[in-house]
């Protein structure tokens, strides 16, 4: 397993909620990236969000890991929950909030801000 | 045209399934799709978005599709 890798099953698996994206929550790279950003706010997802650009093997090692093969990606408790229209949706509906409060608990709200966290290649 | 290549896989891999492609930008590499299947019963969202991913792996992977939007909805 590179170390790239397995930084990034780490994340999946411990980060309550972990959204890779194009770009930081503070300077999106992209639309999809933005709208599951956005919908991820709005239920009030405690959100650790890890930018894919920096290198492309990000990129590549995320989705031969999750099976999924567009960005963004998003995790709650190392499942995935699916990409910008299907958290969108899930927003929408309220589900989003539900998965939320059955996975993390209903004070999950309070569980910090958001925060990022950077890759490292070997 | 990408356009007609995106809907003859959907086509193909959702058999007579209500099934629409849009070139959201104009650029042609910009698209959303719409599928109505009865393929998508007792599915999850996820598990639903996967078959239509498996359906456009060429086109994602060549290069085709730059960004791709998916609605999925089971057959009415």
């Amino acid at each position: 397993m590179s170390d790239l890798k397995g930084q990034i099953k780490t994340i999946i698996e411990s980060e309550d909620v972990a959204l890779f994206m194009k770009g930081t929550p503070q300077f999106v790279m992209c639309g999809n990236s933005q709208r599951a950003l956005e919908a991820l706010r709005r239920a009030g997802a405690p959100v650790t969000a890890v930018d894919i650009l920096p290198d492309p093997r990000i990129r590549q090692e995320l989705s031969a890991l999750s099976g999924w093969p567009t960005i963004p990606q998003v995790f709650v408790r190392g499942e995935l929950v699916g990409g910008a229209d299907i958290v969108e949706e899930l927003a929408q509906n309220g589900e989003l909030e539900q998965t939320l409060t059955e996975r993390l608990g209903p004070e999950y709200r309070d569980a910090g801000a958001e925060r990022v966290v950077e890759l490292t290649a070997a | 045209m990408a356009l007609d290549r995106l809907k003859g896989l959907l086509d193909q891999a959702f058999p007579g399934s209500e099934v629409s492609v849009e070139d959201r930008t104009g650029g042609g590499d910009h698209f959303q799709v719409t599928v109505a299947s009865g393929r998508f019963h007792g599915l999850s969202l996820v598990e639903q978005h996967r078959l239509v991913y498996d359906a456009l792996a060429d086109p994602l992977a060549d290069g085709t599709i730059h960004e791709l939007r998916i609605k999925t909805r089971g057959a009415a």
